[in-house]
Order: C-alpha cells, then sequence, then structure tokens
C-alpha cells in the first residue's frame, strides 16, 4: 500500500492539473486546420507554378479563410494567457528550448506566406475589392505572371504547413511531468488530424455556397475561394473525388498513428501505460473511442469510401464528422494529458 | 558560485508546518496558495507500516524543465546559487511550466504570474538560510552550497543516505530527503 496526503492545495494544480481548459484545445483544432490548408494550398501551388490545369484542383485559395481562422486560433490562446499585458514577452526572445517560443516565431512567417497567398487569388474572389484597390489586382497579376514567385510560394506553405501541423503537438510532447504527451507521435497524428480537417473545411465550403456563379461578398467570396478552382466555373467532379481520396489518406494514417501511440504508451514505463489508460478504458475512454476514433475517422473513412463508389451521395456530413472527431483528439488529449502524472513505485 | 540545495531529515520531520506558515509570511504568499507544503507517505500494510513526512517545495533542479519550456525566459536559472527563479514581469502566463513541473511546485499568482519557492532568493544571496529552514524547530532541514565539500548539506549527503523526489523524471532535483 501507498498512501499519499498532502496540504498543498493550489488552485488549477490540486487536486490534478487543469491550468488548460478550453483555449488550448480550440487553438491546437484551428492551428491544425490552418496547417492542413496550408500543405494542400502549398502542393497546389507549386502544382500551378509547374503549369498543370488550374480547374483540375482546389484548395489554391484556402489561405484567405486561413487567415481568419488562425487569428481566430491564436485570440483563444490569447484569452489563456493569466498575464495578457506581457504578451509582447514572446517576441522580444528566442528560447531554442522552448517549442512555444518556436511556434511564436513560426506563427509570425505564416501570416506574411499566407497573405501572399491570399493575394494571388483574391481578385477572383473579391472583385469588389480589386476594383476599389487596383493595386491589389496588379500585385496579383504580378504573382500569377511569375510561376517561379508561385512555386517558392507553394513550398513555403507546404513547409511552415508541417511545422505548424508538427509543433501543436511537438508542444505538448515535450512535457517529462505529463506521461499522455511523451510520445513524439504526437507531432505527425496532429498534422495528418489538421490534413483531414483541413480537407473537410473545403468540403463544407461546397455545401455553404449558394450556387453559380460564385458569390462574391466578403465572407461568402472568402468561403467559395476554398473550393472553386482558379477562375469562376465549378470544379469538375474529378477534383471532389481527388480531395476525398486525399482525406481518405489522411485518415488512414492517422488511425495507424493512433495505434502506434497507444502501442508506444503502453510498451513503456508503467506512467506511461497508466497513462494511455487514460484514454483507452478511463474517464476519456469515450470521448476518444466513440468521439475521436469511430465518429472522427472510422466513420466518415467509410461514407466516404462509399461515396468514392457511387454507392451513396456525395453529403458533408463525412467533412463534419471529421472536424468534430479533430476538435475532440485535441480536447481529450489536451484534458486526459493534465490528469496524468507519473506513477510513483509501489513496491516495498 | 555556489550550487545552493536543501537536505532535510525525514527522521526527525514532525510535520509541524512551521515552514509553510514561515514561508507564507515571509513572502507573503496570497491566502489559498502554498509554496511548501507537508506530504506524509505511508507504506505497507498494517501493522507494518513505515511513515515518512516531507516538507516539499521546488527542487531547483539541475535539469529544470520548466526553464526549457518557457518562452520567453521569465523562468531562469539564477547565476548565484543556481536556484530557478521566475522573472514576474517576462511571465505571460502561458502555464506550460506548470504542466512541465512533476512536482506540482508552481501555480498561476492572482496577479496572473506565475510563482513558486525561491529557496528565498532575498536571504541566501545575503548568506541568512531560507525562512523555512530558520524557524524549523526540530533543526531537520538544512541549507548550503552543495559544490562546497565543507558544507553541512555536502556532509550529510556523503554520510547519510538520501533520495530525491521522482529522481526518473531526470530532472535533477536539489532538494535531498536523509532516511
Amino acid at each position: 500500500m501507498l498512501e499519499i496526503t498532502t496540504t498543498r492545495h493550489n488552485p488549477l494544480v490540486d487536486p490534478h492539473l487543469a491550468v488548460w481548459s478550453w483555449e488550448i484545445p480550440v487553438y491546437l483544432f484551428l492551428g491544425g486546420i490552418v496547417a492542413g490548408m496550408m500543405v494542400l494550398a502549398g502542393i497546389n501551388l507549386i502544382r500551378l507554378a509547374r503549369g498543370d490545369d488550374p480547374k483540375r484542383f482546389f484548395s489554391v485559395q484556402t489561405p484567405i479563410f486561413a487567415i481568419a481562422l488562425l487569428s481566430l486560433g491564436m485570440f483563444a490562446l490569447f484569452l489563456d494567457l493569466a498575464h495578457k499585458l506581457y504578451v509582447w514577452r514572446v517576441y522580444v526572445a528566442f528560447e531554442p528550448t522552448s517549442p512555444m517560443s518556436w511556434g511564436s516565431w513560426v506563427l509570425l512567417l505564416v501570416y506574411p506566406v499566407l497573405a501572399a497567398s491570399a493575394l494571388l487569388r483574391l481578385p477572383d474572389s473579391w472583385p469588389w475589392l480589386a476594383r476599389a484597390v487596383p493595386a491589389v489586382a496588379r500585385a496579383s497579376d504580378g504573382l500569377i505572371a511569375r510561376p517561379g514567385v508561385v512555386r517558392m510560394l507553394g513550398w513555403a506553405n507546404v513547409v511552415l504547413g508541417v511545422a505548424l501541423g508538427i509543433y501543436t503537438g511537438i508542444l505538448l510532447n515535450t512535457m517529462v511531468a505529463r506521461p499522455l504527451w511523451n510520445s513524439a507521435i504526437l507531432g505527425p497524428l496532429f498534422l495528418f488530424s489538421g490534413l483531414s480537417a483541413g480537407a473537410a473545411l473545403i468540403h463544407l465550403a461546397t455545401a455553404v455556397l449558394p450556387g453559380r456563379p460564385a458569390p462574391q461578398g466578403p465572407v461568402t467570396g472568402a468561403l467559395a475561394a476554398l473550393w472553386q478552382p482558379m477562375g469562376r466555373e465549378a470544379p469538375p467532379r474529378s477534383t471532389g473525388d481527388q480531395l476525398t481520396r486525399a482525406d481518405l489518406a489522411f485518415l488512414a494514417i492517422e488511425l495507424v498513428l493512433i495505434a502506434l501511440l497507444l502501442a508506444n504508451l503502453y510498451t513503456s514505463t508503467a506512467s506511461h501505460a497508466a497513462a494511455a489508460s487514460l484514454i483507452a478504458s478511463g474517464p476519456y475512454a469515450l470521448a476518444f473511442w466513440g468521439g475521436v476514433v469511430l465518429l472522427g475517422i472510422v466513420a466518415p473513412l467509410a461514407l466516404q469510401g462509399l461515396e468514392l463508389g457511387r454507392r451513396i451521395p456525395h453529403t458533408v456530413l463525412p467533412a463534419l464528422l471529421v472536424l468534430v472527431g479533430g476538435f475532440t483528439l485535441r480536447w481529450v488529449m489536451v484534458r486526459a494529458g493534465q490528469l496524468s502524472h507519473i506513477v510513483q513505485a509501489t513496491a516495498n | 558560485m555556489p550550487r545552493f540545495g536543501m537536505v532535510i531529515d525525514t527522521r526527525k520531520c514532525v510535520g509541524c508546518m512551521d515552514c509553510v506558515v514561515a514561508c507564507q509570511t515571509e513572502n507573503d504568499v496570497p491566502h489559498g496558495y502554498c509554496r511548501d507544503w507537508i506530504t506524509t507517505e505511508v507504506r505497507g500494510e498494517f501493522p507494518h507500516l513505515a511513515l515518512e513526512i516531507r516538507s516539499e517545495r521546488c527542487n531547483h533542479c539541475d535539469n529544470p524543465p520548466c526553464v526549457s519550456c518557457c518562452p520567453t525566459g521569465a523562468s531562469h536559472v539564477e547565476p548565484v546559487g543556481m536556484t530557478v527563479q521566475v522573472t514576474s514581469t517576462k511571465c505571460i502566463g502561458c502555464k506550460a511550466c506548470i504542466s512541465a513541473c512533476p512536482y506540482g511546485a508552481r501555480y498561476v499568482h492572482p496577479d496572473g504570474y506565475v510563482d513558486k519557492c525561491t529557496f528565498c532568493a532575498h536571504r541566501t544571496t545575503e548568506g541568512r538560510d531560507p525562512a523555512c529552514v530558520s524557524v524549523c524547530p526540530t533543526h531537520c532541514m538544512h541549507f548550503g552550497d552543495l559544490d562546497d565539500p565543507k558544507s553541512k548539506v555536502s556532509e550529510l549527503l556523503r554520510t547519510r543516505q538520501w533520495h530525491t523526489l521522482l529522481p526518473e523524471a531526470g530532472t535533477r532535483p536539489r532538494v535531498f530527503y536523509l532516511t
């Protein structure tokens, strides 16, 4: 028997750690979506620079939407800070051992790349803006006319997207005191979850569009930009199938990474095995197996597979489920991770 | 440069909490919070039980995870005494250090910044003992330079059996418990 009593009673620390509430999962979720969108957009920008038919792919345009999502995520992060007036301190220091410091600086690089990428499509999505500010149209034309710059922009999107996606996992991963997070698989897992959530959001945009011609309002134009290929016409069906196939691959990889995460934790120390039990059979089992694995991965995998085989009509249900699963994954990992701790040896 | 550490004799500690009260008074710790606390650990099966009472606090680790995760450098190792300190005007309150500490030694001060035991830096840099050590009625707590072989703490660690908390975390804590 090992019985421990303590007189410590610090808020948010006792009886168990609870310093991070909804703000951090929201930030990790939105950051993950943006990371996924950047990778997808980056790949298509590289294809665009190569001279591929722009009608055959989507998501060159996601940066317009990504800027809004990332800002929302960073606002959630700001809300979480307990000493808000000193937030500027992050940008007068670079701490090489701190993932949070790396992430803050990566975010600072992400914004200009997103803005430049958004410029490429702005006159298509928001013609009113191009009319009001002719410089926008000129800058956009100038960018499109330079495949070398578009290619560089594409690679910048891919590299920063991968960095952002992995960072959201590594941020948790480096904390030795929280065994549930002590797996490097968390980085790739959050990246692939972000990729599938990014693809899901592009899918959702197809549902909220009011029809043709493509809408051009500030919000609807940005939404349309998520889905529309270059130009105003609707993408061909094969483009949609291509996105669905990519999402199937992301979800399948995510499932494998989750299996590896559990294997990694269960075959590690007693602390790690106990931490894995929190999500596999403990208080977060329902949210994990039901919300993350079944609703968030297995169901959309099956539904999208059937859609590709033309056995059921295309709906936005799989996309919605992927988004629910993506958020639940972050929520479960942040909450259960704080509950996990190093288990003391009881042998005597 | 000294490397401060603390040695606590669990065979003498009675868990009177004088150290806790002294800390709260000395450091004006806000009501409802604590920088140090008493942990009682009972092992074995009745009637064969072993009891250990410990006065616990920040371990001022040699390999502090709270420092390496801090994005602003607010959590840092002070050159004098190699103690772990928090500069409140650099802290953004992200709470990464609280999550990273395996000992639960940190908390968010009501003013927003993260706070914890300082080893009474304002006293120890003047050559005085931390408040908790100075009031201990059983003289079970010792403070000094671990790098000085002639110091009382070094001598105790050479001559007595001791353990640290969660050594498997790899933090190399500098609060030692004599057994």
